[in-house]
């Protein structure tokens, strides 16, 4: 099967047993977007997914690729193009962190000086510029979780997966974390996969999503599009003689209904300027009380899905 | 680039890099004795008795890889423990494996840490002793005592991937340095142990072939073409070697994963 070149994920069928288990059933998604959420409750298969993409564990059956490549055939090159943070320490604690970037870097294959000359460039991006060389065993968990995507970008990969990367950040630095993963998709052009039990962050940063159950994807959201689509659904709350107002809109192209007394809810054709929203009800002489786009939140799709 | 990481931190041990050191004074007190051997003619010139039993045979060579066989394994007890179980307690093997490096690369990188720190004080200095005693004995020497070349190189390489398979194989298993030091000491005792129960109990030899010293033992007497009386024939021996050498890369492969599979 071909795969696109802008096809960042493809699974096609993919199945994963592990002895006796079968974890991942018969995935099959196209996944295209520059950030991929990846959500799902505990045991959904979110790690195994992650850790066939990585070619930890092979297929029982179906293809897995990433970037076109097969993920069990060609598994030491897809490796690298991924940088991988996983979700639980993983790290030498009596190494300093310099040392540690750097050891990461060469094996992703970068010469000795740059490999050197990547940890500190990554260490201060990520912010632990003056805790460098402090050994790592001695970072608190925020500290710990800048390290490890220090560790996952040193070599400039193509794909960064990200396993829980806000995990016991506070506000702030979660902020930042974000605000870091947004700069790696939208300066770096690197891809990302973000698996995540915060909605917000996935909301916040993903252009696609996939929701796993039980080991087969229950969802698909192309977030980007269901947003596009939101701008075009507003509720309206309307004080006055509103009988008028529907029909200048649906005049205007708007597709009306009514939701109570005084409450619309309307389609708006592309290129709706709201100029001419406000000008029928100024016509009409009605007093608009609250308008705002439909807004179907990830927690609304996640939890429909949770509910299939 | 592991190998070279794990230099650096075990250069960091004063204690290491002094007992790295101390297995250089038997094969310099060697390299002494043998060049005084083969300058008797001296002694008797200045009017000193000289004895017969002092020649340098292949007797001489299994005293010599004896002496510095027990130095490579309590090398391996120090050092070994430090390669893998490390990484493994800190859980390190994802972000290793998540590279485009593979488990054998993992295991051979640091295993090699062992194999070039034992060679430098087994083989090396032997091979290095063999040649001193050609230069003084003469070509004669060397073509009755080829053999002992072959015995220094094969038997010192089998101990070497021995000891290493074993460290390597037991830290990861029990992830923690200390007990890992420890049970590289004791699978020896443990070994020799059991070997002697089920000989006492069975009235036979072949239990000596769980019993590692006396493989070595064997095949070290074996390849000096002298007779080892540890009731283990050569055939065996290897046998035995080859069992625990498939034993450890068996643990190695249930343990050297990135992930371990729950099943």
């Amino acid at each position: 099967m071909s795969t696109p070149l802008d096809t960042v994920i493809q699974l096609d069928n993919l199945s994963v047993q592990l002895g006796s288990r079968l974890i991942l059933n018969k995935l099959q998604v196209e996944l295209k977007g520059r950030t991929i959420g990846l959500l799902g409750p505990n045991g959904a298969g979110k790690s195994t997914l992650i850790n066939t993409l990585l070619g930890f564990y092979a297929p029982s059956s179906g293809t897995a690729r990433v970037f076109g490549h097969d993920v069990h055939k060609e598994t030491r090159y897809i490796r690298s193009l991924i940088g991988y943070m996983p979700e639980n320490d993983s790290f030498i604690a009596d190494m300093n962190a310099v040392t540690f970037i750097r050891m990461m870097g060469e094996l992703s294959g970068l010469p000795p000086e740059t490999a050197l000359e990547r940890a500190h460039e990554c260490l201060f991006y990520v912010g632990l510029g003056e805790a460098r060389y402090r050994k790592l065993g001695t970072y608190s968990l925020g500290m710990k979780q800048l390290a490890k995507l220090a560790q996952a970008i040193v070599h400039g990969p193509k794909l960064v997966i990200l396993d829980e990367p806000t995990n016991g950040l506070d506000p702030p630095a979660r902020r930042r974390m974000l605000k870091m993963i947004r700069e790696m998709r939208d300066n770096a052009g690197m891809r990302i996969v973000l698996c995540s039990h915060l909605l917000r962050d996935v909301e916040d940063t993903c252009e696609e999503v996939i929701i796993l159950k039980g080991g087969t994807i229950v969802h698909y959201a192309d977030l980007e599009a269901e947003r596009s689509a939101n701008k075009r659904f507003v509720e309206l709350e309307t004080i006055g003689d509103d009988e008028g107002f529907a029909a200048a809109m649906e005049a205007l192209g708007a597709t009306c209904a009514m939701a109570g007394k005084g409450r619309w809810k309307m389609v708006l054709p592309a290129e709706f300027s709201f100029r001419e929203l406000f000008r029928v009800a100024t016509e009409k002489d009605l007093e608009l009380r609250r308008l705002n786009y439909r807004k179907d939140t990830l927690e609304d799709i996640f939890l429909k899905a949770m509910t299939q | 680039m592991l190998p070279r990481s794990s230099y650096e931190r075990l250069c960091q041990s004063r204690f290491l890099s002094g007992f790295l050191v101390a297995c250089f004074f038997f094969p310099l007190g060697c390299a002494g004795y043998l060049y005084l051997v083969n300058n008797l003619s001296v002694f008797s010139s200045m009017g000193f008795p000289v004895p017969d039993v002092f020649k340098i045979d292949s007797s001489f060579f299994r005293v010599f890889m004896n002496f510095q066989g027990a130095l490579a394994y309590i090398m391996t007890a120090l050092i070994g423990p430090s390669l893998i179980a490390p990484d493994l307690a800190n859980n390190a093997l994802p972000t290793y494996f998540s590279r485009p490096f593979s488990r054998t690369e993992y295991v051979v990188g640091k295993v090699s840490v062992l194999f070039i720190l034992l060679s430098i004080i087994t083989w090396i200095p032997g091979v290095i002793l063999f040649f001193l005693q050609v230069s003084q004995a003469g070509s004669g020497w060397l073509s009755n005592n080829w053999f002992i070349l072959r015995a220094i190189i094969l038997g010192n390489l089998a101990w070497i991937l021995i000891l290493s398979l074993l460290s390597v194989a037991l830290s990861a298993w029990v992830k923690w340095k200390v007990v890992a030091g420890a049970l590289i000491l004791g699978v020896f005792g443990i070994g020799a142990g059991l070997a002697g129960i089920i000989n006492s109990i069975l009235s036979t030899d072949y239990g000596s072939m769980i019993d590692i010293s006396r493989i070595m033992y064997t095949i070290w007497s074996d390849q000096l073409n002298i007779d080892s009386q540890t009731g283990l024939e050569p055939f065996e021996a290897w046998t035995g070697f080859f069992a625990v050498c498939i034993i450890c890369l068996l643990m190695l492969e249930r343990k050297i994963r990135p992930k371990e599979i729950v099943r």
